[in-house]
């Protein structure tokens, strides 16, 4: 019967043996530590049993060399510990360069994931086999956190701002995807399953899936231009807002000084609350697109500006949308440099 | 309680006996009592709400009560135990009951005060009360925003006014405590004579008195936001809603330790009155108190793992969280010293230790999982975490007060309880509790989330374990219950010093004296002097 019990996760990513080896070496301390302090308060306990009450124990009050050699030696296990943790930590939270990126919002009480050849997912997540992914995401309520625990990664969804997750997966399946932020009624039923697929495969749903509006490039540019954002943003920066090419992943001077790296939580901040956070140079004119523009439509808008930069990760995951039937994978180049022409012209 | 038979004529519970010498008593013994009786009920009330909860979590599907109520379940739970039994348990009934008696003091120093507090206790505990009548609240005990604010449609605000209103009481009694351990010190019991639990009392009065004002002015913005519409923490109103979570765990995670310094501090006087030895290395336990409350101070981001701060602030933090085990460790290891060539007599109260200290070593231990960035990822926000914390406040704290009672109940009530049932019952209790909580490790490794009505099927068995493990636990919380109800009317006379302990709260009568000692003591030796004892040879 025990045969049926499951004692440990299983391992599909990349990081789930630096977790788990992380976690064994843990488990071997403390383990360690517990039975030798059970063992000894077992034995003292019995060795040394008076059931009169009326012996009195020996008059020994303390030993500095014990004291100190019980405090310095658990703090320097504690420091192996925390150094190899620091060390997986940062593996878990520092995506590679070269990343498939995927967009997610939370909402009570589902998981919407938006590919960037233009699918869209409720919980359910398909991805390639191994090749780094990337899963950028927001929250459109409350907190709620992404969990998927047969890769070891997590993050909490927080209403605006932007979180992230990246694995490569190394086996195909399905596995769990649950919400890990307690988020009301049905917190429970948050959940979903993570296709793990061979990059074949994978390729063929992508095609399969039927997109309908074009990738996340070209639904951005469109709105690029419906939201009027091509009236300031020139792109020889002569316009009243900055121009946007190649500034995604570069720094930029603030207008109170400080500088700040525009990745997508800045893009994001900027629509919203254009004001926060200003270029130096440019006046306060641009007006809030909250409300104009949802959580979907923000992830376009950054997957376009992102493109305005040149071939960043992104790119790749383009490939197979531009051969699909459609005209607005194709019109999406081809308006990017008309935009560029106009702003010549003015 | 009235027709109690005292082993001299007059003692607090028999001096005076209507309604309104309880209700109006300055008494700190019998304000210690009120306490207990208060906390007894919310423990009954939190027992019963874990007791449903396992009783769902038996299946994965959500047969038993629906999603909202299982909701409400775990929250009206964790607030219960949290604000209502766990920070008053020892400091309130047990540091009430003691603190003056091992000072040689008649009182507490403000003795009205004391009485306030308790009143204020109640006010914030009917306040919760209404609000469970009222259908309850379901944002966790935790109250994270933006949900608490803007998306719960249950009675928020009322439990967290009731929170708020019992978070004064707790600062009254951390004021008083302090300096009754400042001024009310008898001649010559000098600071390192105190005993250890006076050294816990302290250090815990440092933490409510400075940490609870943070936690009533974050429940405070919380509730004005949620009435008012004040945007502090919800993004929609501009507000942030990782401020909360720093706020709220600036005072929660010391709050963790408001638990177990107390117990600890009863611990220390247990091994040492049942090892019939000086406790090792005194000194280094008293400083460790200190220790683990300042530092106590310094870890509260490491709830925040997962929310998005900083690596490097997290870094910092995980270092801190690792620091501050230390003292902990070392409190350990000088109990299991202490234990060395001592006399070890069996009775209840050592059983509760020795339960204690096996419950607390996992509790400890698994902190260092929990503390580490690269393994608390996958385990954040997991049944890991529910297992850990569940090991350190019910396996340490509420062991630790069980052990504590049992070594006072004497002492409080002029009357024992049969030991061989109080053994027992430690034993069901250490058992259960290892069934119920040890499960919830593997599953929170296996990935299974907290605060789940509903959960997938391959999670049944360890689930069915656990639940198992809570009915023997009941069994033993129960037997407990009844054992010690039957000794306050019915139990053998105690006599002042049953134990033959050392301490001056065992040199007057049981149960003592209204104003505790005829005559103020003086103290000429250390604590736990019973190496240099003459005990009686029979």
């Amino acid at each position: 019967m025990l045969s049926g019990i499951p004692l440990f996760p299983e391992q599909a990513s990349t990081l789930a043996p630096a977790v788990d080896n992380l976690y064994f070496f843990i488990l071997a301390v403390t383990a360690f530590f517990a039975l030798l302090v059970s063992a000894l308060v077992i034995y003292f306990a019995i060795k040394y049993r008076d059931d009169t009450g009326l012996k009195v124990g020996a008059p020994i009050t303390g030993s500095v060399p014990l004291e100190i050699g019980w405090s310095i030696i658990p703090f320097l296990v504690a420091i192996v510990i925390f150094v190899w943790s620091t060390v997986v930590f940062f593996q878990i939270i520092r995506p590679p360069d070269q990343t498939l990126e995927i967009y997610s919002t939370g909402k009570r009480w589902m998981w919407r994931f938006q590919h960037a050849d233009g699918q869209r997912e409720i919980n359910a997540l398909h991805v390639p086999l191994g090749r780094p992914v990337k899963v950028t995401f927001t929250s459109e309520d409350v907190l709620h956190d992404l969990y998927i625990p047969a890769f070891r990664v997590k993050a909490d969804a927080i209403p605006g701002r932007y979180s992230s997750i990246w694995f490569t997966a190394t086996k195909t399946g399905e596995y769990h995807l649950f919400c890990a932020e307690y988020c009301g009624t049905r917190h429970s039923g948050m959940i979903g399953t993570v296709y793990v697929m061979e990059p074949n495969d994978y390729q063929a749903w992508l095609t399969d899936g039927g997109i309908t509006g074009g990738s996340m490039q070209a639904r951005g540019e469109q709105l690029f231009q419906q939201l009027a954002c091509t009236t300031c943003h020139l792109t020889n920066g002569t316009g009243r807002g900055p121009s946007l090419s190649g500034v995604f992943g570069s720094t930029v001077t603030l207008s109170d000084g400080r500088t700040v790296t525009v990745d997508e939580s800045y893009v994001r901040e900027s629509i919203l609350t254009p004001q926060m956070k200003l270029v130096a140079g440019y006046q306060p004119l641009m007006p809030t697109f909250q409300g104009l523009v949802n959580e979907e439509g923000v992830m376009s808008l950054i997957e376009y500006v992102k493109s305005l930069s040149g071939s960043e990760g992104t790119a790749q995951a383009r490939v197979a949308p531009d051969a699909a039937p459609g005209a607005a994978p194709v019109a999406a180049p081809a308006g990017a440099i008309e935009q560029r022409n106009e702003g010549r012209t003015q | 309680m009235t027709t109690l038979a005292a082993p001299s004529p007059v003692n607090y519970l028999n001096v005076k006996t209507t309604v309104a010498s309880w209700l109006l008593t300055k008494d700190h013994k019998r304000i210690g009592l009120m306490y207990m009786i208060v906390v007894t009920f919310a423990f009954l009330f939190g027992a019963v709400f874990a007791a449903l909860i396992r009783l769902e979590l038996t299946t994965p599907g959500g047969d038993l009560v629906s999603s909202d109520t299982y909701n409400r379940l775990f929250t009206m739970h964790g607030v219960a135990m949290v604000f209502f039994v766990l920070i008053p348990a020892v400091p309130a009934i047990l540091g009430n009951m003691i603190l003056p008696l091992q000072l040689g003091a008649k009182d507490v120093a403000f003795p009205k005060i004391n009485l306030l507090s308790w009143y204020i206790f109640v006010v914030g505990f009917l306040f919760t009360i209404y609000a469970l009548v009222a259908g309850g609240v379901d944002t966790g005990w935790t109250f994270y925003p933006p949900y608490s604010t803007q998306g719960s449609p249950s009675h928020v605000a009322a439990t967290g006014l009731g929170v708020f209103i019992a978070g004064f009481s707790s600062i009254l009694t951390g004021l008083n405590f302090m300096v009754t351990i400042h001024r009310m010190r008898a001649p010559g019991l000098t600071w390192f004579r105190l005993p250890l639990f006076v050294w816990a009392l302290y250090a815990t009065s440092l933490v409510q008195i400075l940490g609870t004002p943070v936690v009533a002015i974050t429940v405070l913005m919380l509730f004005l936001e949620r009435v008012a519409g004040l945007g502090i923490f919800n993004p929609a109103l501009g507000g942030d809603p990782v401020l909360f979570q720093h706020l709220f765990w600036f005072y929660s995670h010391p709050a963790v330790y408001i638990m177990i310094l107390p117990p600890m501090g009863a611990i220390s006087e247990v091994i040492a009155c049942f090892s019939r030895k000086q406790v090792f290395g005194y000194s280094f336990v008293a400083f460790s108190s200190l220790a683990i409350a300042v530092f106590g101070f310094l870890v509260w981001a490491h709830h925040l793992f997962v929310a998005g701060i900083s690596p490097y602030s997290a870094m910092v933090f995980s270092f801190l969280t690792y620091a501050v085990a230390v003292p902990s460790a070392v409190k350990t290891f000088n109990w299991t010293a202490t234990l060395y060539r001592g006399a070890i007599w069996w009775k209840a109260p050592m059983m509760w230790v020795l339960g204690f200290m096996g419950l607390f070593l996992v509790g400890g231990l698994t902190g260092l999982f929990t503390a580490s960035l690269g393994v608390d990822v996958h385990i954040h926000d997991t049944y890991f975490v529910v297992a850990h914390f569940h090991y350190i406040m019910v396996g340490g704290a509420i062991m630790g007060y069980f052990a504590g009672l049992h070594y006072w109940w004497p002492k409080m009530t002029g009357r024992m309880y049969n030991d061989m049932l109080a053994s027992l019952s430690a034993l069901l209790v250490f058992v259960g509790f290892n069934l119920t909580f040890f499960p919830q490790f593997i599953l929170g490794y296996l990935g299974m989330p907290r605060r789940y009505h509903m959960y997938p099927p391959e999670f049944q068995v360890l689930n069915v374990m656990s639940s198992a493990g809570a009915m023997v636990l009941g069994v033993g919380y129960s037997l407990t219950l009844i054992y010690l109800t039957y000794s306050f009317f019915k139990g053998a006379p105690a006599g002042a010093n049953p134990w033959l302990a050392t301490g001056l709260e065992w040199t007057t009568q049981s149960p003592p004296l209204p104003e505790n000692f005829r005559e103020t003591p003086v103290v000429t030796e250390g604590a736990y002097e019973y190496s240099k004892r003459e005990i009686k040879v029979a």
